[in-house]
């Protein structure tokens, strides 16, 4: 037989169907549930086509039924093995007689409907819904058709154009300024910067500060802040 | 009663009698429906009063019973239902398979067992009286129709399964009170506990 042979070897039971090493990967993969997998069908299986004198299929064989009987033996108590251990034999045999118990009496009910689902093999009846079953209303409010006109008309309108003015920032000329300020210290000796531009845009404000300095590096005005935020007063030079 | 009473002062007439006009709705409605119809769903339908509906019910039980009629009335499921009588079951078999009833294995019968009496129950429960995973199990039955979720456990909020008025249909049962006890089934237990009890103290 060996080792590929039982690897390959073709298995036809109630939970799988195929070749034993297919078993093994869903097994590992966690795809078929091994608790479901009857072990002993395997086996049997295995020992009706085994060649005796072919030890290395034997050894191949025993060594991979072996690990699937321990994962399957671990699988059946997933979290009971500490419950069990602390458990004195006493208490033990008494949680088995229980759970034996238990299961006797569930076997019974099975095998009660079983006989029962026998006994009734012969009553034929269709299945599946009514085709005229009552469709339960959904109790919606009373809506206005009107509200819904409105709502659609709100998003089929086109939505206001994007302002683009802050693309197009005009910046007048420092000169402007410069000689704005010359002409206004020709009639006055000072003047406080921020009442000369009041009224005027960000940008605009901007250029006005650039002329300042301007004035200020061109010895015609000397500027005075006693602190930062405060107004800021321009004399003429004395020059 | 309703006969004799309408029978007397119109005896030259043809006499339509109530209880058989009523039965002949009854009739209707069995034959749209696939499932079974409660009395109540029945007196509704009908706009008619549930003691008369009985009294019609009663009439067609023994219109369509076994050895009468090829349809027969049956009272299943928490309701009543027609279904093709057991001597038509060859012929019904050789015209469509019935999926829904054929081939539950051991564990879908245990599984099915303890839903039925213990139920709702959830799978690691299911799990832990039979000893092994009931995952497959479950899902046939589902699939079968004759389990279906019913919540979810306050602990751990794993989904329990109940039965279906399927499962009633199946097994034919007129509600879930028709399962026999367990206790008379499984017979008594102190035997089994007796041995394992004796086994215990050989090893100790």
């Amino acid at each position: 037989m060996g080792t590929e042979a039982v690897r390959g070897f073709e298995l036809d039971l109630d939970a799988f169907a195929g070749p034993f090493d297919l078993l093994c990967t869903l097994v590992l993969k966690e795809e078929l549930e091994l608790a479901e997998v009857e072990l002993a069908g395997l086996v049997l299986a295995f020992l009706e086509r085994l060649e005796p004198d072919d030890l290395e299929a034997c050894g191949e064989f025993l060594v991979l039924v072996a690990s699937l009987l321990e994962l399957k033996a671990r699988g059946l108590f997933p979290d009971e093995e500490v419950e069990l251990d602390e458990l004195d034999p006493e208490d033990a045999a008494e949680e088995l007689a229980e759970r034996l118990a238990a299961y006797r009496r569930i076997r019974a009910g099975a095998e009660w409907l079983e006989r029962r689902l026998e006994g009734e093999r012969d009553r034929y009846f269709r299945i599946g819904p009514a085709p005229l079953a009552p469709v339960r209303e959904r109790t919606l409010p009373q809506e206005d058709p009107a509200a819904l006109v409105e709502a659609l008309r709100a998003l089929a309108a086109d939505p206001p154009e994007p302002s683009l003015r802050h693309l197009a920032l005009t910046f007048p000329p420092v000169s402007l300024f410069l000689d704005r300020f010359r002409s206004t210290l020709r009639r006055r000796r000072r003047f406080l910067f921020d009442e000369e531009v009041a009224d005027l845009s960000r940008a605009e404000l901007a250029v006005a500060f650039l002329a300042l300095l301007e004035l200020r590096k061109a010895g015609d005005a000397s500027i005075v802040q006693p602190a930062p935020f405060e107004p800021i007063t321009v004399w003429k030079s004395a020059a | 009663m309703e006969e004799r009473r309408l029978g007397a002062p119109f005896s030259l007439s043809v006499v339509e009698n109530p209880v058989d006009r009523l039965a002949r709705t009854l009739e209707a409605l069995f034959v749209v429906a696939s499932q079974p119809l409660s009395a109540g769903e029945l007196a509704e339908a009908t706009n008619e009063d549930p003691e008369r509906v009985e009294t019609a019910l009663a009439l067609l039980a023994g219109r369509y019973r076994e050895g009468r009629s090829g349809i027969v009335l049956e009272q299943v499921a928490g309701g009543w239902a027609f279904r093709a009588a057991r001597e038509a079951a060859q012929a019904c078999e050789r015209l469509f398979e019935r999926p829904a009833q054929r081939g539950l294995t051991q564990a879908a019968l245990e599984t099915m067992a303890i839903v039925a009496y213990l139920g709702p129950v959830s799978r690691p429960e299911i799990a832990r009286i039979r000893g092994v995973a009931a995952d497959s199990a479950v899902a046939g039955l589902v699939e079968r129709g004759l389990i279906a979720e019913a919540g979810r456990e306050d602990e751990g909020g794993a989904v329990r399964y109940r039965t279906t008025p399927l499962f009633e249909r199946v097994f034919g049962l007129v509600g879930p009170d028709e399962l026999p006890p367990l206790e008379e089934l499984a017979g008594d237990a102190e035997e089994l506990r007796a041995r394992l009890e004796a086994v215990a103290e050989r090893r100790a």
